[in-house]
Order: structure tokens, then sequence, then C-alpha cells
């Protein structure tokens, strides 16, 4: 008796099921038949859309640029000289060093804080890159990335800290860390141009706000993570606020903050890439030159050569997080 | 050495405290407040004395409240009304800078899960205190050694706590809350993360160091063994309420509730009974001299005694005067007395 009721039952969720498939695939049908009419009736109220907010929101934030542009220009063109200045002075002294120097550092500091797999594997990465006559470019590639990771730490751990220390501008930032995190990536290269025109300057720019949320993001959960337990006993001894960011909670975030600087530099890179696009030199451009002149075979190893930088560094990084993170034995 | 006063002390965890000091809801009790408004009484009228040097034991169940009390003396909750006089002082009115102060200096604190920083060697946990006070290094050092010497850890002081077994990192917690020389030493369940064996050896030695020190101490514990153990006085809580306060002996002989004789059940009464409250007036001036007992040790410790002799035992006060005798025939009464105990469970 029961089982003939299940059976029933099952074949009524079957003919259910069925009937829902039928309905959906009915109701497409007529779409596209009325679909098909109002092309046929030419309705063009139904096939453009009547509004088109573009032009006065195009307008207005050119307005917005020309108006900046013009009355701060002297503050752009002081940051860009000075930026200039930098990205120069690095570049120089980097191919200054002979690469014999170059190449021992690496072996010796992959060696030390990561592994000596890591230093031996470095040191022949560059061997590489110089054979292939990619110095000049990979030196170019490093000192942009070094100043854009070196402002990203700069305003990206103050930040974090701040997000940790208020759930407000946690909130606040949070959506808008969440924005940049899904823009395309080439959509960061337009700031940089408006402001600085085509050149490493405006590369820059783009690099910190593409590599600029893992920073804030990771400082913001390190601190956040600490034990709750340990933070109630540096505050039951006293400790104000700064005491205890700078003894308890920073000290213990650090495996999590070096993490996120680890993402930092590996995202830097990617982008110096891309900014070869507004005029970024380094093995980006050589990339992007070679592209447009058709030149496969350079495209290919400028190409290779980002795939070793970034595996270098990579390594070497990562390395230096997990011996800290051992010597330290953070339970 | 300071006085703690605890008045009529409440603590409602809720986004609407003041709906259970209404007059219609004062008396509900605490199931009743929960079902009703979503609030959670945690103190209820909580009043206490504690008196200076001595061992003030906080002990009751998971959710008692005695967290929260201890957690009010350190205001690392701020209790919902009341006051918290500590040498006359409501601390509960300090402002933040007040605070700070009275944090460093007259009060610290022993965790449960010891609160130690990974990033600091022993050495530097133990003076972690006087640092942030930003006392010099060196002096610094010297107290942290001082303070490790004192709970037994020489020798550990470069280690980094997770080099530690429980026992010693609850020691180097101990030692990190008396390097700041406070007055009042609060203990939040200390030895309850510590095996049964340990746990035992550092309630001896808490006593041997109370001996030394002679702090304020508030102890908190769901434990009534160790309560006995560590405990001049016994506050036993239920629900956020006091239910009794007083001497081990008291809450073991006479539980003021059914609730503190379930508690106590376990207690044989000869380890809390005191000589002196069952001794008689000696019928004669002699006594032997090698089986003696002090007004103030337990029947416990007289049992070996009477094994060895047939007498009445004699007890002597400070002077080798003698007070009373203790007759053979009191004790096997309560040896009987704590044996049906067991065997009735």
């Amino acid at each position: 008796m029961s089982k003939t009721i299940e059976k029933l039952d099952s074949e009524v969720k079957e003919k259910s099921t069925i009937a829902r498939y039928v309905i959906s695939l009915t109701i497409f049908v007529i779409v596209m038949a009325l679909s098909w009419v109002i092309h046929l009736l030419k309705i063009t109220q139904a096939t453009d859309f009547p509004v088109n907010f573009s032009p006065p929101v195009t307008n207005a934030i050119d307005d917005f640029v020309d108006f900046l542009v013009v009355n701060f220009a002297w503050m752009f063109d002081w940051m860009s000289d000075q930026a200039k200045v930098l990205i120069g002075k690095i570049r120089d002294f980097l191919i200054w060093v002979p690469w014999p120097f170059t190449i021992l550092t690496i072996l010796y500091t992959g060696w030390k804080v990561a592994s000596r797999n890591v230093g031996i594997g470095s040191a022949i990465a560059l061997l590489l890159l110089a054979s292939f006559n990619l110095w000049e470019s990979a030196m170019i590639t490093i000192a942009i990335m070094l100043i854009a990771v070196l402002i990203s730490i700069v305003i990206g751990i103050p930040l974090g800290i701040l997000a940790a220390s208020s759930n407000r501008f946690d909130a606040i930032i949070k959506p808008i860390l969440d924005g940049m995190q899904t823009m395309p990536s080439f959509v960061y290269l337009v700031p940089g141009i408006m402001f600085f025109g085509l050149g490493n300057v405006a590369a820059i720019l783009a690099t910190v706000l593409y590599a600029i949320p893992p920073c804030i993001r990771l400082t913001n959960l390190g601190i956040r993570q600490v034990d709750i337990a340990v933070v109630e006993a540096g505050t039951a001894f006293g400790s104000n606020r700064m005491q205890l960011l700078t003894k308890v909670q920073i000290p213990m975030a650090i495996p999590t903050i070096m993490a996120g600087i680890n993402q930092t530099v590996m995202m830097a890179l990617a982008m110096v890439t891309i900014a070869a696009m507004v005029g970024a030199g380094g093995l980006g451009a050589d990339v992007f030159r070679a592209m447009g002149q058709l030149e496969q075979g350079d495209a290919v190893i400028a190409g290779l050569g980002i795939v070793v930088l970034a595996i270098v560094i990579d390594r070497v990084s990562q390395g230096y997080i997990n011996n800290r993170n051992q010597t330290t034995s953070i339970e | 050495m300071s006085n703690i006063e605890i008045v009529n002390l409440w603590k409602v965890f809720g986004n609407d405290p003041e709906i259970v000091f209404e007059p219609d809801n004062i008396n509900k009790t605490r199931s009743e407040i929960q079902d009703e408004f979503n609030q959670v009484v945690a103190l209820r009228n909580v009043n206490l004395s504690i008196n200076p040097g001595e061992t003030f034991v906080v002990m009751g169940l998971s959710g008692s409240g005695k967290s929260t009390l201890v957690r009010a003396l350190i205001r690392l909750i701020d209790p919902t009304s009341g006051s918290i006089l500590i040498n006359d002082k409501d601390i509960l009115q300090y402002n933040s800078q007040e605070l700070e102060n009275f944090r460093r200096h007259s009060v610290a604190m022993v965790f449960q899960h010891f609160g130690l920083f990974p990033h600091r060697t022993v050495l530097e946990n133990a003076g972690y205190g006087l640092e942030i006070q930003n006392i010099d290094i060196d002096t610094r050092n010297a107290k942290a050694q001082e303070v490790l010497d004192l709970v037994g850890l020489s020798g550990w002081e470069s280690s980094y706590p997770s080099e530690l077994s429980g026992g010693m990192q609850q020691r180097v917690g101990i030692a990190r809350a008396l390097a700041v020389e406070p007055d009042i030493l609060l203990m939040d369940e200390p030895f309850s993360g510590l095996d049964p064996l340990i746990r035992r050896q550092m309630r001896i030695e808490l006593k041997k160091l109370q001996q030394t020190i002679q702090k304020t101490i508030v102890f908190i514990t769901h434990d009534l063994d160790e309560a006995i153990t560590v405990g001049d006085r016994i506050a036993i809580m239920r629900d956020g309420e006091v239910t009794q306060i007083g001497t081990p002996e008291e809450i073991v002989t006479s539980p003021a509730n059914s609730f503190v004789e379930e508690f106590t059940f376990d207690i044989p009464k000869t380890r809390v009974t005191s000589v002196c409250n069952i001794m008689v007036k000696p019928l004669t001036e002699e006594f032997d001299k090698r089986y003696v007992v002090t007004p103030e040790s337990s029947v416990e410790d007289m049992i070996p005694l009477v094994l060895e002799t047939g007498d009445p035992i004699p007890v002597v006060d400070s002077k080798d005067k003698l007070v009373g005798v203790v007759p053979q025939q009191k004790i096997l009464e309560l040896v009987a007395q704590s044996a049906r105990q067991e065997y009735s469970e």
C-alpha cells in the first residue's frame, strides 16, 4: 500500500519537473517570437535604449580632470620630476653595478634568506637574463617595481592598521578594495595618463593602485587575527593603544603582513609589464615593441624573461617569509 | 595590600541593559529576562568584601559570572551598575588615564590561557608590564629575572613561550604579573588548562608563594578541591549571584543550600574541619609531646597520630601550651562520615 503511494509520489514529482521545463521553454519561444516581431515592425523605442547618460558624465569628468591638471600642474609636475629622478637613479645604479657583483649578491641573498637551491637557481636565472641581452631591461623593470612596492608599503600598511583599529574605516575601505580588485588591470593605466602623461611615472601610479590592495587587506587581517587573549593580557597590564599596537599586535601580525607584501611585489611585477602600454620601460616594453614590429622571437624571449624574473622574486621573498615564520615559531 | 569592596555590582550583556532595572523586571530570573528581552544577566547584585592579604576564591560553574566578575575588577569588562572600591576609590569612575595607571601599578592578572606574547622571550614576557611603564631596560631585566627565579624558571630566560610546557608557561604568566609589584593579583582559572598532576603541584606552590609575597589574591576556579586548597575564604556563585561566602570549613560543614551541598559532596569533612572546632577541654595538664597538633590544622593531619598512640590527641598553641584535646572517638566519627559520603555515590 505505502509502496504504491511512494511510486505515485515520485511520478507526480517527475511530472511537475517536466511541466516546469515545458513552461520555461514556451516562455523562451514566445519572447524570441516577440523580439522578431519588434525588429520586423522597427519599433526603435524597444531596440535602442531611450536615454544615454554617458555624454554629460563624460564631460563632467573631462572638466574635472582638466581643472585638476590646469590648477595643480605644478604639483603633478613636481611629483613627476621627483619620481623620474628617483627611477633614473635606481636604474642607473642597478646598471652601473657590474653584472658579476649583482649575480653574486642574489646568490648570497637567496641562499641566506631562503635556501641553497633558491640562491643557485636565482643566480642561474639572472645569468640567463644577461646572456639573452635582457639585463638592462630587467633592471629598469626592477627599478620601477621597487619604487611602486615601496610606495604601496608606505601607504598600505598604515591604511591596514587604521582599518584594523576602526570598524567604520574598514567598512568604507572594504568595498573600495573589492572594486579595485575586480577591475581589469589596464583600467588602472587611465588615472596615470590623465595626471602624468605617458611614461614611467604614470606606470608607477598604475602599479601602486593595482598592487596596494593585498598590502592593506593582509595588514588588516593580520592585526585582527591576533589572539584575543593576548590582546586582553596586553590591555590588562595597562598598555595604551599605541603600545598595544607596536608591542603586541603588529609584531604578532608580521607573518601575515609579509605575505601581503609578497603579493604586492608579485602584482607590481605583473602591472609594470602591462604598464608598457603607457610608456613604461623595461621587459614589458620589449615585449610590446617586438609585438608591434612582428618580431615574434624577441617577444617570446622578453616574455620568458618576465617569467624568469617573477619566479626569482617570488622564490626569494617566499623563502624569506617561510624561514622567518619557522624561527619565530608562532603557535 | 589592598582591600576590595564590591557593592551592588550588576552586569547585563545585551543592547538594552537598562530594561532589567525597571521595577517590573528587577525580580525576574535570569532565564526569564533572557527569554523576554534577550539580555543576559551575568552579575546580579554582587556584594563582596575582600580583605587585604587574603586569598579570596570565587567559585562557580561555567556561566556563573565568575569570569565576568574578575574582568570587572580590572575593567576588561565595564559593569552596568554598582561600584568597586579599591582602597576606598571607585575604579569604575576612573578616566582612561587613571585606569591605565591603576592597571600598571595596582593590579595584575594571570589568565586561563596564559596570554603570553609568543614573539617575546620569557624574560621579555616577564618584563612587559615594566616595559610599558617606560622603565629602563636594565632595571626591567633585573626585576624580571628576580620574579622568574621566584617562580622557579631560572635558566629559561631566553626561551620562547612555545618551547615551554603548560605549567612552565603559566609560571611565566605569574612572573609577568608579579614583576609589576601589584597590590592585587587576579587569577582567572590559572591552572584549569594544566594536567591534574601539575595542577596540584602549582596549587601547593601558589600557597607557598603567597606566604612570601603576601598579596591580595582573587582566585577564580570551577574546582572546589582547588578552592579549598588555595583559599582563605570562598564565594560560591550561581547564575550571576553570590550564593554563599565563607571559609572552606564553613562551606563544607554548613552549606547554605542544596546547590552548595551538592558541590561540597565530594570533599571529605576530615580535610576541612579544623582541630579547634572539635577539641574538648583537657582533663590533665600532662600530654605526650610527640603527638601534638595545632588548633588550625585539619582533622586529616591527626589521622597518622591516631595510628601511633591510643590516647586523646593533645592540641597546643604556638607557645607549646596545651589548649585542648581531641578524643579518638571524635576523629573516628568524622572519618566514618567521610567514608559514608564516598560510598554513597
